[in-house]
């Protein structure tokens, strides 16, 4: 009953990869920041996932996901509860949640930095947002990462200049709790699909999107990636698929996530 | 007991090195006229608390600022915060970078008087590594290590709100009310800026008294500022100003805050709108989609 795209943007495919960390997650908050993470995560709720929960973005829980950008003037988006800031905090500490967010840094641990970037704490060579809700989303719930330019400049070698949410770190353990209490989900990146699941918490690859190589992956990683013998394609998108995303995207914001927009099956 | 207060007079009770906490959100409902009162101050060497926005970044550039404490500074559609970068970057500033529910917590601890509250969050991170004031405690009832969030007590808390009665009864209609109710309650001095002053009897209707997020009494001073929240945006009455936005924006990279504050910030208020287009001109600011 479904008919396998063959026309499709990387962006696209990336929507459908990530949209598989939601599958199983039941009834949780499934916050993508970010265009291709909010597409992902919609497209999960409106299609495999029903039971997600999602916001507005601003300060209502919705029981269908908003399109993206500029709606109608008459549009009533489907509101089920409040959901201000205060009590996105108390869901987070609930640990009912699965966020995806993209960072600046991903470091072997699966650490990652969104604050600041070389010279010293007291003087950053490049200050960026600050921490956010990076610590407390780590250590409270699931979490997944989107990586519009897969390269050795976000998964770095070494450790993250600055630690925004823990990892699979050992060094950083806090007492009492285990590697195993740390909840990193899927990577979806413009290469391919990745998760922690290697010897150890190891990153592992677990799809190729068409035409990547397992080299061109690893060269563009800081560090060892474990890889199984058998590395699957990514499945491309169906037309179902695609025609809920062109729905929840009209203005088509997705062709701007990923340099060039390129194809999803390359040239 | 009337509260009401000029801006000016208000803001004269910020004293040089007080801890000075500002609500809203990033380009959200900010007490921005209050903020440019302390521009236009000789107050310095302050401790700002804020989820941060341009409230912070002005701050920063005019050199009012000893130490911030943050989780994020952001315009959100500029996400990095052009002064905030320039004074992070020139080591300005002393920093304590926290998890923006840690803020929460440590607002909390200061309204109930507590020293800190326990949390998970933080644990493995920087957050930790960095902040040698943020203390790891052992708990009385199991084995694990858990982060000790310090109370933020706060001597002024700046908010802006749509309306207000002379008493200090504070309603904010908008879709979020955001961490304000915490700041008010945070402070020994809570000054707060309305849209409108009204009278009593508007929040006889339930549905605005539920509107309202805090009592009274966490309500020291009430200032009628119609548009107090520009360049942010004060959801449904007006939204942020975008081209405004860019042009602050554009002043970090040519002209400095200096460009910035002599082309907008004025002698006052009046003046303030004036340079802006005019309080009408504020109001017709189209509310953000997201």
């Amino acid at each position: 009953m479904s008919t396998v795209a063959t026309d499709y943007t990387l962006a696209e495919l990336c929507i459908v990869a990530a949209a598989e960390a939601f599958r199983h997650d039941g009834e949780v908050l499934a916050t993508g920041i970010g265009v291709i993470p909010r597409l992902a995560a919609s497209l999960a709720m409106k299609t495999f996932n029903p039971d997600l929960m999602m916001t507005d973005s601003e300060a209502f829980l919705l029981s269908e996901p908003n399109p993206l950008g500029k709606r109608p003037a008459d549009f009533q988006q489907a509101n089920e509860t409040w959901m201000g800031f205060s009590r996105i905090f108390d869901n987070v500490w609930s640990g009912k949640r699965h966020a995806m967010l993209g960072p600046t840094q991903i470091d072997r641990f699966g650490q990652t930095n969104t604050s600041a970037l070389g010279g010293t704490y007291q003087q950053p060579k490049v200050m960026m947002l600050g921490a956010r809700g990076f610590p407390g989303n780590s250590i409270c719930h699931a979490n997944s990462f989107f990586v519009p330019g897969h390269n050795t400049r976000v998964f770095m070698d070494g450790e993250c200049d600055f630690v925004s949410s823990i990892g699979y770190n050992p060094a950083r353990l806090p007492r009492g709790r285990s590697l195993d209490d740390v909840d990193i989900r899927r990577v979806v990146t413009n290469l391919c699909v990745m998760d922690f699941g290697g010897p150890n918490h190891q990153i592992r690859l677990l799809s190729l999107h068409p035409g990547v190589t397992v080299e061109e992956v690893q060269e563009n990683t800081g560090y060892p990636i474990a890889v199984p013998a058998e590395v699957p394609t990514t499945p491309a998108p169906t037309v179902e698929q695609l025609a809920i995303i062109a729905a929840l995207d009209p203005h088509n914001q997705r062709a701007a996530q990923i340099a060039d927009n390129p194809p999803g099956i390359r040239a | 007991m009337d509260k009401r207060l000029s801006a000016r007079d208000a803001v004269a009770q910020i004293e040089d090195g007080m801890t000075v906490g500002i609500g809203g959100w990033g380009p959200r409902r900010k007490p921005m006229a209050l903020v440019r009162e302390i521009l236009r101050s000789d107050v310095k060497d302050l401790t700002v608390v804020a989820y941060g926005g341009a409230d912070v970044g002005m701050l920063c550039a005019a050199g009012k600022v000893k130490k911030l404490v943050f989780a994020f500074v952001s315009l959100d559609f500029i996400p990095l915060e052009p002064y905030f970068r320039q004074a992070r970057q020139s080591g300005s500033i002393e920093v304590m970078e926290i998890d923006e529910g840690m803020m929460l917590l440590g607002l909390r601890a200061a309204a109930w008087g507590l020293p800190f509250i326990p949390t998970a969050v933080g644990l493995g991170t920087d957050i930790i590594n960095q902040n040698p004031d943020i203390k790891l405690v052992d708990s009385p009832y199991d084995d694990k290590e858990w982060v000790a969030m310090p109370a933020l007590n706060l001597d002024v808390s700046l908010i802006h709100v749509d309306r207000a009665d002379f008493r200090g009864v504070c309603q904010i209609s908008g879709p979020d009310h955001y961490l304000d109710d915490w700041f008010a309650r945070a402070a020994k001095t809570t000054i707060v800026s309305c849209d409108e002053l009204v009278d009593t009897t508007f929040f006889a209707d339930p549905a605005r008294a539920r509107e309202v997020f805090w009592e009274r009494a966490a309500t020291s001073a009430i200032v009628e500022i119609p548009g107090g929240a520009h360049p942010t945006s004060c959801n449904p009455l007006y939204g942020f100003d975008v081209a405004h936005f860019k042009a602050y924006n554009a002043s970090a990279k040519d002209g400095g805050i200096e460009s910035y504050l002599n082309t907008y910030l004025g002698a006052d208020e009046a003046e303030y709108q004036r340079n802006v287009g005019g309080l009408d001109a504020i109001r017709a600011l189209a509310l953000p989609t997201y």
